[in-house]
């Protein structure tokens, strides 16, 4: 008996030592790569950093930095207040577009691949430099207008707002949906990922439930907040992290964009440091505590 | 009996009036949200391929055509000149088979390896395991950038535990190379591995364990098992991981700069082609070093041509496996 034991504990043993060996290099490279670089940047934020051939002078300046990036850089907190709040805002506006296209394309229709082809299409197009180029093609955009002109001259969504905006009641949350709608190609492209996650939960869910919920005379909308919603609750947590994250880390991103031009360009490490870990630290805030308080609505069924 | 039964409700309007004009109601409900739905999809769909057409036409107008308000979409003079020249700005020959080496290979590591990575998270029990998976998802939130500034220090001084210098008398400057990013795609630390592991980690979740322990009481060893029984089984994964791995990779810019910055790419090339084109105009006008303007039609043109040079192959990959990107995310059930 004792023996059998043992010989199971060796089994485990053999299988943590297994275990530790297919993920060596993740965390070799988790080390190496990732939580040294990651010190070295932290204590770089905090000192003068002087770049000499072949070593690197560092000397304690404290929180200098800091004021260099936050009260004496022209741009940095402008675009970090604009990224945040920008985050925020399409953050929700993909949030709600990719769980309704979701909705939309999980019903039966002739030609349902090929619209979910064309949706994913921007994860594989719109990615790396080709989103940060896009930005700056005035010829596109004068193009993109003619088109629109063309197709019609008094826009339904332009009459909804000036109709809002008379009745007074332009508020300003209105503005901000107004904003997302104005933008509704960038959230488009960017929720590809979303709305195959928000498909996947849809199609986990049975149908038999719908049917009894039917049968009782639930309508379709109650089922959709009472059955679709918190089923796929869970769905909603990790498309708000996934969204955040990538938003975070496009190409446009103009913090990005500026650290980058303070270290390659200007050379200055210390004060890119800085701004990266601000902005960084700003952000893995953000997610705790937002994914936090959704986590505390996402509904478990097992 | 049955058949009259049958008889008794047979035209529509019977049965219609036989349900209080639910039937009718629903029927008519049904053609006007699927009308409502195939509008709502074609003004979406349009919208996302737009840009994408817009290139194309753009991309074979001659410059004449830029400047002329009555020319929108169809060109007026058809040519082919706008390739040629980002071509050559681009020397995107060169940058193609770079581009194409760089990319199959960064992708064919870092599948492998994630793959690897994700079984080890997927089958097997140790010690903090759950410390290292928190690991894994604090790999996918902090963006590279946070740290990339010292990371290029790191490779500028490259050093293995201090062993280069006692040999050689100094660091060695491994910036430009491409050594660095190949060593860090064989940690599974490349653009998005996080995210790879976890899809992987979550497709071998749901394949039983009943296989593996038959192959382990069958006397296959741990490795033989992984190789000769789940790799098969995880086909769809790998498959599209790699095809993941390969696309992001191509139009990477980020860690192209930071390692591979002298090595001509299709991306690099592509993110410089407005500042090339003025060099390029200045050269074929022959004005050395003096800053031509080039007017801002001619060279959004040539970028949108370059755009579409660059997304071509990565469209064509995405025709023949459009399945494999989409469904490998929906089978693996993402779940937190």
């Amino acid at each position: 008996m004792k023996k059998q034991k043992n010989k199971l504990a060796g089994l485990q043993k053999r299988k943590a030592i297994a275990g530790y060996i297919f993920i060596l290099p993740f965390i070799l490279g988790f080390l190496l790569f990732m939580v040294k670089p990651m010190f070295e940047s932290f204590y770089m934020s905090f000192c003068n950093v002087e770049l000499n051939p072949g070593r690197v002078d560092k000397s304690w300046i404290g929180l200098e930095n800091f004021r260099l990036a936050f009260r004496i850089d022209p741009d940095y907190t402008r675009f970090l207040t604009e990224e945040l709040s920008q985050m925020v805002l399409y953050s929700l506006g993909i949030m709600v577009f990719s769980f309704f296209v979701a909705l939309i394309l999980n019903q039966e229709f002739k030609g349902r691949g090929l619209v979910r082809a064309v949706f994913f299409l921007p994860v594989i197009l719109s990615s790396g430099v080709i989103l940060g180029i896009e930005e700056n093609n005035y010829l596109m955009a004068q193009l993109a207008s003619t088109v629109e002109m063309a197709a019609e001259n008094v826009s339904v969504t332009d009459a909804i707002q000036t109709i809002l905006r008379t009745a007074g009641v332009g508020t300003r949350a209105f503005e901000w949906v107004f904003e997302i709608i104005d933008n509704i190609y960038d959230v488009a492209v960017a929720s590809g990922i979303q709305i195959i996650i928000f498909l996947s939960g849809l199609q986990t869910i049975s149908k038999s439930m719908y049917e009894a919920a039917d049968i009782e005379g639930c309508t379709k909308w109650e089922s959709l907040w009472k059955i679709t919603f918190p089923m796929i609750s869970s769905m909603f947590l990790v498309n708000w992290v996934y969204t955040i994250v990538d938003f975070s880390m496009r190409s446009d991103n103009q913090v990005m964009g500026k650290i980058d031009t303070v270290m390659l360009n200007q050379l200055d490490y210390g004060p890119a440091c800085a701004m990266a870990w601000t902005y960084f630290g700003l952000i893995t805030l953000f997610i705790a505590i937002t994914s936090f308080f959704i986590s505390k609505g996402v509904y478990y069924y097992d | 009996m049955t058949k009259v039964k049958e008889k008794k409700y047979s035209t529509y309007w019977d049965r219609n009036r036989k349900s209080g004009g639910y039937l009718f109601k629903r029927d008519v409900m049904n053609v006007l949200w699927a009308i409502a739905r195939f509008v709502l999809l074609f003004g979406m769909c349009f919208l996302i391929l737009q840009p994408i057409l817009n290139k194309v036409s753009v991309s074979f107008m001659e410059e004449s055509d830029l400047y002329d308000p009555i020319v929108v979409s169809i060109p007026l003079h058809f040519t082919g000149q706008n390739y040629q020249t980002a071509a050559k700005i681009m020397s995107y020959k060169e940058g193609l088979k770079n581009s194409t080496i760089i990319a199959v290979t960064i992708a064919m590591l870092q599948t492998a390896m994630c793959t690897i990575v994700g079984y080890g998270f997927a089958r097997f029990k140790f010690p903090l395991k759950k410390f290292w998976f928190g690991c894994v998802f604090a790999m996918i939130i902090i963006p590279p950038q946070a740290f990339s500034s010292s990371l290029y220090l790191h490779f500028a001084n490259w050093d293995f535990l201090g062993l280069v210098k006692a040999i050689k008398g100094e660091t060695i400057n491994l910036r430009g190379s491409v050594l660095p990013y190949y060593l860090m795609s064989a940690t599974c630390m490349g653009l998005k591995n996080g995210l790879y592991i976890y899809l992987v980690r979550q497709f071998f979740r749901n394949i039983p364990v009943d296989l593996e322990e038959a192959a382990y009481v069958d006397g296959c060893g741990m490795l033989k098992t992984f190789v000769r029984i789940m790799l098969p089984e995880a086909k769809p994964i790998i498959t599209s991981c790699f095809l993941f791995s390969l696309v992001w990779q191509w139009t990477d810019g980020f860690y192209s700069k930071l390692f591979l910055g002298k090595k001509v790419l299709v991306s690099t090339s592509l993110s410089t082609i407005v500042d090339s084109l003025g060099v390029y105009i200045a050269r074929e006008q022959g004005v050395a070093n003096a800053q031509v303007s080039v007017s801002t039609q001619l060279s959004n043109c040539i970028l949108s041509t370059g755009t579409l040079m660059i997304v071509f192959p990565i469209l064509v990959v995405y025709l023949f496996a459009q399945k494999a990107f989409v469904e490998s995310i929906s089978s693996t059930g993402i779940k937190m």
